[in-house]
Order: C-alpha cells, then sequence, then structure tokens
C-alpha cells in the first residue's frame, strides 16, 4: 500500500506551478474579459515543459505518461486559471495514440494542435453517443458518420468543444447509421468544417461551436472503450482544474479572514466564517481522495475508470460551486467588485460546471454505474 | 502509487486469511446485544483466540503481547476479519486507545497487571471522560477525586456516555483533583475497578430503545494511590494521548463503515427509483462522498505508515462520513416508504442511531472549529475560561444562568 505522489509526480508539479508562476494569468483573466487578445500566449510555456505529448507514447516523441500525471498539471492550471489549451488536446491524443495515428510526433512535438470533440458513451437512460447542444437540456446527438474507404464522412454539430479556436487537427467521435461509434482526425481547414469561436463569461476558456457538412476526415482504428475514456479523461481534467481553483479560492479566503477585522476580532474567529472555510477544505480533500482514485485507476484498473472520474467530476465541480461563493462572502461586498480576484474564480465556476455534459450529468452516471453494478 | 500488497505484507494477510478460513466456523456472529452475557462471552473468548493468533494487538510492541506492527498490518487484519464474515475484537476501546495511554504513561506495575488481560478479552475496558456537562469542551469535567491524609483518594461525580461499562472489569476516568487552578490543569488520569463499592452502572437507552452506553455513577468510590495514571495534575495530557489514538481508531475502521452496496442493492430493486433523476441525483452524491473517504483512507494510511501523525484534518472524514450515510440511510427509506421505520427494517436501526454519532467523539460544530484553528491557523473564538481557576469558573456559569 502505498497512496501518494512519486517524487517524479512532485517535481512534475512543482515544475508546472513554477513555469505558470511567471506569467501574471490571474491579472490576465480579468482584462481579457474586455480585451481577447490580453491574454498571454502560454502555448510555448507548454511545449517547452512537454505538456502536449504526456499521454503520447515515447516512441511517437511524447512522454508516454499516465493521465495521472496530466491531472497534476491541468490542476496547476486551475489554480491560477492559466488558459493552456490541454483539456482539448489531451483526450484528442490519448485517441489519436491509441490509433497510433500518423499526427503524434507533430503533436507531441507541439507543432500541431488537436482538440477533441466531446461525446457522451450511451449509459442505460440515453442508448446513443451524444454531444453538447448549442442550448437547453436535451444533448444532441453525436455527428453521423458514413465510411468511405479509409476515409469517414461526417456530418453534424458539436457545441462549447473546448480549445477548438486553433486547433489544426479535430478527433471526433461519429455514429453510423447502424448505431455503431466511429472516431476520425479531421483537419481543421478541411472543406465542411466550420469552426466559430465563442467565449462565455470566463475569458481563459477558450471555445468553439464545430459544424461538420460532409467534411471527411481518416477514420481512426480505435475502440469504444477507447473513446469512452477520451470522455471520462476530460471529466477527469475538467474536474483537475477545478481542485486547483478550489485551493486558491481556500487560500485567498483564509488570508483575508486572518487579516480582517470586525468588532475587534478577525473575522476568522467566527464560527460562521471559520466553518464555511472548513467546509471548503473539506470537499477540497475530498475532490482530492478521488483525483488520487482516478489518476490510480486510469494506469492500474481501467475498468473503475468511469466511475472514479465521474466522482471526480462530481465532487469537484460542486466544490469549486462552492468555495467559489464563499470566498466572495468571506470577503463581503469587495469580493464582489470587478477589480477583485474573487469573481474571477467564481466565473470560472460558472463556465465549468456547464461544459461537458455539465456536473450533474457526472453525478448521474456516478448512480448509473453503481446500480448497474448492484443489479449484476 | 499501488494499492497492492508488499511481499511481506501479502504473505502476513495469508496467514491471516488462512487460519481464519479454519476458524470462521467458531466465530460468534458479527453484532449481538450488548445486553445479552451469553454473546459477550463469546466475543470475549473469540477475542482471545484472535489474541493467540496475533490477530490482536497488532501494533502494540512485542514486549507488552503485541505484535509490533504498523497500521497497514492492522487494516490487513481489519480487512480479512471483515472479509471472513466474523466479528473482531470486543475490546476495541481498550486495545485500540486505553492500552496505549498505559503503554505511554502507565507505571511498570500497571502495565504488567493490566494489559495481558486487557489483549485477551480477560478484562474488558471502559472509558470514563465524557460527563453530562462535559462533552467537546472535555475539560469541563466536575467528577471530583480527593486525596486523604493516607494516600487514597475518594471519587465522585458521573461519567455518561460509556460503552462496554455494563461488563468493563475496569475504567481508565479523568477527575478534577485541583479545583482552584485552571481548568485544564487539575485533572488526573485514574484505573478504576468497575466493581468497586459505589459504582452504579445504568443503560442509556437511546432513539432507537436501545442502550449502547451507559451512564457511571461514583459515590465515595476509594481508589488507593496507585490508582493514578501519568502523575497527578497531568490528567490533561494523559487524556490528549487516549484521544488521538481514538482518532487512529476511528481512520483504521473508515473502510468498512458506510458500505453503499445496500443502498445500491435496495435501488436497483425499485425500477421506478431507478429512472428518478432526484433520486439518481443524490445516490450519486452519497456514492461519490463515500468514495472519497475510502481513498482518502488510502492517503491517511499511507501518512500513517511514513510515521507522520494524524492531524485534526482527520476528522473531516468522519464529517463527511456521518453525513453521506445520513443521507444514504434517508435515501433508502425515501424508497422503501414507511415501512422502513418499522423496527425490523435495515434502515430503521441505522435512521435512529445516525443522529447521535454526529456528536461521537466530539460534536460536528466543536470538530470544524479544531480544523479551523489547528489546520487552517484562523483566530479561536475568544475564550471566557482562560487562566481562571476552574472553580471561579463554575461560580461565575452558575451566576450567569440564575441572572
Amino acid at each position: 500500500m502505498n497512496f501518494a505522489l512519486t517524487d517524479e509526480q512532485e517535481l512534475l508539479r512543482e515544475a508546472a506551478r513554477g513555469a505558470l508562476a511567471r506569467h501574471k494569468t490571474i491579472e490576465a483573466a480579468r482584462t481579457a474579459l474586455e480585451d481577447a487578445d490580453a491574454l498571454p500566449d502560454l502555448w510555448p510555456l507548454a511545449v517547452e515543459a512537454g505538456w502536449p505529448g504526456l499521454l503520447i507514447a515515447e516512441e511517437h516523441g511524447g512522454a508516454g505518461l499516465d493521465a495521472f500525471d496530466a491531472l497534476l498539471v491541468a490542476e496547476e492550471c486551475g489554480r491560477v486559471l492559466a488558459g493552456v489549451p490541454l483539456l482539448g488536446l489531451l483526450p484528442a491524443t490519448a485517441i489519436l495514440n491509441a490509433a497510433g495515428d500518423e499526427s503524434l510526433s507533430a503533436l507531441a512535438a507541439g507543432e500541431m494542435r488537436a482538440a477533441y470533440l466531446p461525446a457522451r458513451p450511451p449509459g442505460d437512460l440515453e442508448t446513443a453517443w451524444t454531444v453538447e447542444a448549442g442550448s437547453g437540456l436535451r444533448r444532441a446527438e453525436a455527428p453521423r458518420a458514413a465510411l468511405d474507404g479509409s476515409e469517414v464522412v461526417l456530418d453534424g454539430a458539436v457545441a462549447f468543444v473546448p480549445d477548438a479556436p486553433g486547433a489544426q487537427l479535430l478527433v471526433v467521435v461519429a455514429e453510423q447509421e447502424d448505431g455503431t461509434s466511429v472516431a476520425a482526425a479531421i483537419s481543421a481547414d478541411a472543406q465542411g468544417v466550420e469552426v466559430a469561436r465563442v467565449f462565455r463569461y470566463d475569458a481563459t476558456r477558450s471555445l468553439g461551436h464545430v459544424r461538420l457538412a460532409s467534411a471527411r476526415g481518416r477514420r481512426l482504428e480505435v475502440s469504444p472503450d477507447a473513446l469512452a475514456d477520451a470522455w471520462y479523461l476530460a471529466q477527469a481534467l475538467i474536474a483537475a482544474e477545478s481542485l486547483g481553483a478550489v485551493q486558491s479560492c481556500l487560500e485567498m479566503a483564509v488570508a483575508y479572514a486572518k487579516e480582517r477585522f470586525t468588532f475587534g476580532r478577525p473575522i476568522g474567529s467566527y464560527q460562521a466564517i471559520k466553518h464555511e472555510l472548513t467546509e471548503i477544505l473539506r470537499r477540497q480533500e475530498n475532490a482530492r481522495g478521488l483525483q488520487y482514485y482516478a489518476g490510480w485507476a486510469r494506469a492500474a484498473k481501467p475498468e473503475e475508470f468511469p466511475l472514479a472520474a465521474s466522482a471526480l467530476r462530481s465532487v469537484a465541480g460542486a466544490a469549486l460551486d462552492f468555495a467559489a461563493r464563499a470566498n466572495i462572502n468571506i470577503h463581503g461586498g469587495i469580493g464582489a467588485t470587478w477589480e477583485h480576484d474573487a469573481p474571477l474564480f467564481f466565473r470560472r465556476a460558472q463556465l465549468s460546471r456547464r461544459l461537458l455534459g455539465g456536473t450533474h450529468d457526472a453525478t448521474d452516471r456516478v448512480a448509473e454505474r453503481m446500480l448497474a453494478t448492484a443489479a449484476a | 502509487m499501488d494499492l497492492n500488497d508488499t511481499p511481506e505484507q501479502a504473505a502476513y494477510r495469508e496467514r491471516a486469511r488462512s487460519w481464519l478460513a479454519d476458524h470462521a466456523g467458531e466465530a460468534p456472529p458479527r453484532s449481538g446485544s450488548s445486553e445479552d452475557t451469553a454473546y459477550i462471552d463469546a466475543r470475549r473468548a473469540w477475542q482471545r483466540r484472535l489474541a493467540q493468533e496475533g490477530l490482536a494487538g497488532v501494533t502494540w510492541p512485542k514486549e507488552y503481547g503485541g505484535q509490533g506492527l504498523g497500521p497497514i498490518e492492522q487494516v490487513t487484519v481489519n480487512q480479512e476479519l471483515s472479509q471472513a464474515g466474523v466479528p473482531g475484537i470486543l475490546d476495541v476501546i481498550g486495545i485500540g486507545m486505553l492500552g496505549p495511554c498505559l503503554i505511554a504513561h502507565g507505571s511498570e506495575e500497571q502495565k504488567s497487571r493490566h494489559l495481558g488481560p486487557m489483549l485477551h478479552g480477560d478484562e474488558v475496558w471502559c472509558q470514563l471522560f465524557s460527563e453530562p456537562a462535559a462533552g467537546s469542551d472535555l475539560a469541563a469535567i466536575q467528577a471530583r477525586a480527593r486525596q486523604s491524609e493516607d494516600g487514597s483518594w475518594t471519587l465522585n461525580g458521573q461519567k455518561v456516555w460509556t460503552t462496554n461499562a455494563q461488563f468493563a472489569a475496569w475504567g481508565l476516568l479523568l477527575a478534577r483533583t485541583d479545583a482552584d487552578v485552571p481548568k485544564h490543569k487539575g485533572l488526573t488520569m485514574f484505573i478504576v475497578p468497575m466493581d468497586a463499592p459505589g459504582v452504579t452502572v445504568r443503560g442509556l437507552r437511546q432513539i432507537s430503545g436501545e442502550a449502547e452506553f451507559n451512564e457511571v455513577f461514583f459515590d465515595d468510590v476509594v481508589l488507593d494511590e496507585h490508582a493514578v495514571v501519568g502523575g497527578v495534575g497531568n490528567g490533561w495530557g494523559t487524556a490528549l494521548t487516549v484521544l488521538m489514538f481514538e482518532r487512529l481508531t476511528i481512520g483504521f475502521g473508515s473502510e468498512s463503515f458506510g458500505s453503499p452496496t445496500r443502498l445500491a442493492q435496495t435501488l436497483a430493486g425499485d425500477p421506478a427509483a431507478c429512472e428518478h433523476s432526484g433520486i439518481r441525483e443524490a445516490f450519486g452524491e452519497i456514492i461519490s462522498e463515500l468514495l472519497a473517504v475510502r481513498f482518502n483512507g488510502y492517503r491517511a494510511l499511507t501518512a500513517l505508515a511514513r510515521g507522520q501523525i494524524p492531524g485534526p484534518e482527520a476528522g473531516l472524514a468522519k464529517v463527511t462520513l456521518v453525513n453521506a450515510a445520513i443521507k444514504a440511510s434517508d435515501l433508502g427509506a425515501d424508497v422503501v416508504g414507511p415501512d422502513a421505520l418499522q423496527a425490523d427494517s435495515e434502515w430503521s436501526y441505522l435512521i435512529s442511531f445516525l443522529p447521535g454519532l454526529k456528536s461521537a467523539g466530539g460534536t460536528e460544530s466543536i470538530l470544524r472549529n479544531t480544523i479551523g484553528e489547528r489546520v487552517l491557523g484562523l483566530a479561536p473564538e475568544p475564550r471566557l475560561d482562560k487562566g481562571i481557576p476552574f472553580s471561579e469558573l463554575r461560580a461565575k456559569e452558575r451566576e450567569a444562568v440564575s441572572r
């Protein structure tokens, strides 16, 4: 039994924190709300650190590391609201790596970017692959695929695709007429592909609405399990980002609770404030335990990864919702002003909980997995 | 990161497993009534067998009859006992908390007299700390021990929430020996024979109607001077040792408690529940939190095995666990309907038991205070009892109430 980070993982995390600290990412998150070009380009940093190739095998020029390592990097990015396009990229590289695709060495070297078009695997209440719709609660059908030799012809739309703007390669999960899943890699500038850049509330998140109209891509030979794995990997990554942001909220709020006095004593001495802060810590530690579970499971017990990643998304998402609001509450009115950092984490929380199927969807997946196990 | 056993741990597990496979049939049921003497005797006998096989007192030093092993081996034994469907030791409080305190603070005579019979279940122990007016604020206890000229002590007072007192041979009792100094300073720890004249044990019925705890009354109970553990006036420090081991004991058990299996089976057996989005949402949240506790338990165990002492943050797992268990019992009962409240329903016991558990080992509110102060470094609530002699403090409290 050894359920702690390895020395290498500790180093990876410290290196990520150190590299990100050289950029004023939080300040940029505010400026970018009014001027999108103000965001620092963190791609060179990511390439230098080797992050694009984290999940790509060494034979293709990648680092060949586990998802756990990617979760640690995502956590550090989330801690400082850094807009590094890993949420779209890493699940794409996981699928491409499973397929042994020709793009891998260029991706690992950072010469090319890929984005994963998130597709939710069928479950017991849904019998088909579904994707994010432009609006509303109902999920949209996954793009339709027709095979044509080694090519796939794709039709459909996927809304709110993380990091789609700026990606040269899109990794699409689609359904054929008979309901079987198929994956394709398609060039972002291929005929029939349209990527519309969208911002929603959190300027550090680059999103795109993707439309495919008889667009042709190359077929990726991967199992349905590998496609499902990419969905859960994306769930774990956005959750790890949230975990990082929770820690920042807690640090800010604790620091303020120590220095702000009312009625002659620091506000952190009041039970009402103390208990709210302890609740952030409780939720943070629960998310941390599940981050370890997800990181460990993907390598050691892949059949449990869907459960672990969904539970992590559920708990870390709720933790950030709670922490972002509590941080504002504890700061009082000043915490709700434009110049303060607390609202930037609140913006992150508000958008994150609604992306990639939403936090509630992940909670439902946990229930679904457990019910299926109990019924078996 | 690895949840597997090392070769040595695997060999240890295998030894425990094979002995249990051969002898599980001789074990009493895992649960029974604490008021059933025959059942308690069977549990004592089973504890003796476990002690003889080295499956009790796993972390105790060898010189006191233990195995001198670490927390991972203790958890391994707990897992194998649970897997074999047999109960563990009867005297969890003695072996887990009070014995280690005697090992740390007791005299050589106390250790050689008490540790062996404790380990083998010949003499069960109980913890006499909490009082009706001193729970979370433990140092406010009022049980009073006065020393006579001949060195003996006379004890008067009342303790409460005392598990196993009805069949315990000994108790470890915290008493006030000096009321004229501030409250943490005038305390002393004693070993009390439960059959001494003046000791009265009375069952304390809870919501369910069962009496799992007791109240214990002391009327002019005489103790000899060798009953003191850890020195006169050092009771608070001695008590803190017990509380630290209490955290460890809770940590060891957290994996098996709050198993979601029955809840999952209840829901899975009801097609309407399976498709009810509100039920699914609540269920998913409960499961996620229980998973978090389980994997945080592995993190804590790893830290423990590396020699780190668990801090107050270990209490967060208890908060999560108890609240998730409360939600789970409510959800299970919601699916079943009012029949879940019948005495013979598996949900009814939990529903009645859990409200009290929320305060066990310190209320949730006090736990959150402690974590906020010790872990997050927040300023403490202003206190009105610091530096004031206990007798004066009590007088002030009485005056405030009568005003």
